[in-house]
């Protein structure tokens, strides 16, 4: 007896290449069988002219706890994630305190098990306090469970301390995964250029972001780890990525929904949901974003979801934190940003919300190879819906998308064989 | 009908005759100059020129704000354009409010929008907001009521000093369309020279900014502004040059390597005003740098306008205060 069947679905999992409408059988949590079968079950999606594909996954996510629970914890965040169709978010350790040891990793697991929605895999800190001064115990953190490593919010500035962090990730055979900004040209406040001189906000140049990456890409040639970008922002990184995929550097990137959709030119309002870091960027940037996801230079997409209490979003825009969430309307945001501007079609667009993802943080996630751990998601492509944050599962509000209308979503939210949510 | 020019849309929005309307003022904030049309910066310079008379009455006052509290809220430090627009409220028999607060208010635990709400609840019916964040009015406008003029936002703008600048040229100078204008400075930094720049454009005069690179940011030039680096360059055929005063706490932010040179490259002397047409008039948004960005003898000298430039600000602010209370309508609506 299967527990749950998903029937007449057009299933998309790109691990296998597989695209055809058929049946997806769940037991015991794990995939038992896809195929034209009819298997007993207690019970059935009817998944007609819906997409099944697997569970998405989002390898950047703030949850916020420990610290700063009044704006997000580890269940409102799952919750969020089940909600837009996230089976996996990796949670990122910038929390207070930072998540740097294995007792925080530890507790970031117990927290998820505790929400039993989504998955929350911890990424822990590269540096104690992320410092970024000494090395976090990276071995006894990759032990209790920690599946990548970054400091994110900073880039490791220091040469020397990358270049040990490269050594011991490529010993645990872990990701990286680097903010890339260079300090000392960082502490502006949205994309340099003529934008920013007209509004007199402090700019952050793209050349903070490629020269971190230039340098990364130097040691990585040497040293040859597990090594991914956050949040690509520039023309210039993407074509850096794409010149180190053809050398064959082990680098993996990942693109998020408001770089690809929306420029500096919205910050013209000083409205604070518009201050993202890295910043929204040019028109070329974001052009060149896309055909970069397109392209396979740009590896998965990722929400960098960073919630933010209503008191910060009421800040002077240079006040105000950086960051937005997105997990509840991310799937739709990737749809208008790729599918419906013709960049790639919807099993392109499933491989790097899913397989692409999996494989960057060394996980069997993200297809649904019989066997696997059940996390599916059945998307209503057509669905034509309406943001409205006031409705969502995340703690937090600072959004710049209410009220846009979008097109595609998540109707149900499978982990290991349970519905964690139907729309 | 004749095409009505998008951006004084606004202004002439319920004349949808299309005929010659009286020009109708439409707006209860002064944020910028970046959001005005032409036609209502050169209506709050004509504004201007009318309230410039009362200044030289023996009873120095009118009635046009009576009843009508202004709140001057100064997060940032300012002691003419304080006293300029309290003057100016003064004046129009409103009652004053002084706030004052030094550095950032979160760091003292309220943010700006609660300073400026728990004001508003005493009854305020026009806000001048001074703070050091670009934005700040423009973000408080968005959540108050009452009326928002801007005395400075960070680098962003500060549109009664421009509007002065060009209320002094055009007294001068006879007019500004047509005329060449040289900023002198750290333009990265200024919201003088922003606001002169959005201005002067609108009324078709040239600008050219003048300062070494790392304070002249080369994307200024989407303003509608010339870049040059060379202030000897520009001087024989400027009509007015507008110095702006260097701020000494830059000093270690490597904007320039030392004020000696950058008063030999940048500072305005006599030498440098002889190669000037004859007329060429001097400004300056005060307080002076004597001996660093302009000389003694050129800031006092014929060719300096220095002391009218602050008088003439308060008939601007009378203007700006008049004009902001009437979008509302009458006086006596509750």
């Amino acid at each position: 007896m299967n527990d749950l069947l998903i029937t007449d679905g057009r299933v998309i999992d790109p691990a296998s290449g597989l695209d055809e409408v058929t049946n997806v059988a769940i037991a015991d949590g794990q995939i038992t069988r896809v195929g034209q079968v009819h298997p007993k079950s207690r019970r059935t999606i009817d998944a007609a002219g819906m997409i099944v594909c697997p569970g998405l996954i989002d390898v950047h996510v703030h949850c916020r706890e420990p610290g700063h629970e009044e704006e997000e914890t580890i269940d409102t965040a799952a919750a969020a994630a089940v909600a837009g169709g996230f089976t996996t978010i990796c949670a990122m350790p910038n929390t207070h305190p930072p998540m740097d040891d294995e007792t925080s990793i530890n507790y970031v697991i117990q927290r998820a098990r505790q929400a039993d929605l989504a998955r929350v895999l911890p990424v822990g800190c590269i540096t104690k306090r992320r410092e970024g001064k000494e090395l976090a115990e990276m071995s006894l953190m990759t032990e209790a469970g920690a599946v990548a490593f970054s400091d994110d919010g900073d880039g490791v500035a220091n040469s020397s301390i990358m270049q040990r962090a490269m050594q011991y990730a490529r010993m645990l055979d872990v990701v990286l995964m680097q903010h890339c900004q260079d300090p000392d040209l960082a502490g502006g406040h949205m994309n340099s250029g003529a934008i920013a001189v007209r509004l007199g906000l402090a700019g952050i140049a793209v050349a903070g972001e490629e020269i971190m990456l230039r340098r990364d890409l130097e040691l990585l040639e040497r040293i040859g780890c597990r090594y991914h970008v956050q949040h690509v922002s520039s023309a210039g990184s993407v074509e850096l990525l794409r010149q180190a995929k053809a050398e064959g550097l082990p680098v993996t990137a990942e693109a998020a929904p408001h770089h690809l959709l929306l420029t500096d030119a919205a910050c013209m309002s000083y409205d604070p949901n518009y201050k993202m870091n890295p910043p929204l960027r040019s028109a070329r940037d974001v052009e060149a974003l896309r055909e970069g996801v397109a392209d396979g230079t740009i590896d998965c997409l990722a929400t960098d979801h960073a919630p933010h209490s209503a008191e910060e979003s009421e800040l002077e825009f240079s006040l105000a934190p950086f960051g937005i969430i997105s997990l509840e309307c991310a799937l739709a945001l990737y749809v208008k940003a790729l599918i419906s501007s013709g960049a790639m079609d919807w099993p392109a667009l499933i491989a790097r919300m899913t397989v692409n993802a999996a494989r960057i943080i060394g996980q069997p996630l993200g297809t649904l190879a019989v066997g696997a751990k059940a996390d599916v998601t059945v998307i209503d492509p057509k669905r034509r819906w309406k943001v409205n944050v006031n409705k969502w599962q995340s703690r937090s509000r600072n959004c710049p998308y209410d009220g846009w209308r979008l097109t595609g979503r998540a109707i149900a939210t499978i982990v290991s064989g349970q519905v964690k949510y139907e729309a | 009908m004749a095409k009505k020019a998008s951006s004084s849309s606004k202004s002439t929005e319920g004349s949808a005759s299309g005929e010659k309307q009286p020009f109708v003022w439409t707006r209860k904030d002064l944020l910028g100059l970046d959001e005005l049309s032409a036609e209502e910066i050169v209506h709050i310079l004509d504004t201007a020129e009318s309230f410039r008379e009362v200044s030289t009455r023996s009873i120095k006052k009118v009635p046009a704000l009576r009843g009508k509290v202004v709140a001057l809220m100064f997060f940032e430090d300012s002691t003419r354009t304080r006293m300029s627009f309290e003057l100016a409220a003064s004046r129009l028999s409103a009652d004053t409010m002084i706030f004052t607060s030094k550095g950032s208010s979160v760091a003292k635990g309220e943010t700006t929008l609660d300073t400026i709400r728990n004001v508003e609840a005493m009854g305020v019916d026009v806000f001048i907001i001074r703070h050091s964040q670009p934005g700040a009015p423009h973000m408080v406008s968005r959540k108050i009521e009452a009326s928002i003029i801007n005395a400075g936002d960070g680098a962003h703008e500060h549109p009664t000093q421009a509007l002065l600048d060009i209320f002094t040229m055009r007294q001068r100078l006879g007019g500004v369309a047509g005329k060449r204008v040289a900023i002198v400075g750290d333009i990265a930094h200024s919201r003088v020279a922003r606001s002169n720049i959005l201005g002067l454009r609108k009324l078709g005069a040239e600008v050219v900014v003048v300062g070494p690179p790392t304070m002249v940011p080369s994307a200024i030039k989407a303003m509608g502004c010339e870049i040059s680096h060379s202030l000897d360059d520009v001087l024989g055929e400027v009509d007015a040059i507008n110095m702006l005063r260097i701020q000494f706490e830059r000093f270690g932010g490597n904007l320039f390597p030392s004020l000696r040179e950058y008063s030999k490259v940048y500072g305005l002397n006599t030498e440098r005003l002889a190669r000037c047409p004859k007329d060429v008039l001097v400004m300056h948004p005060g307080p002076i740098n004597r001996g660093v960005e302009i000389t003694s003898d050129v800031a006092d000298g014929p060719n300096s306008c220095i002391l009218q430039q602050v008088t003439n600000g308060l008939a601007i602010r009378m203007a700006v205060l008049y004009l902001v209370t009437q979008a509302h309508g009458p006086a006596e609506q509750t």
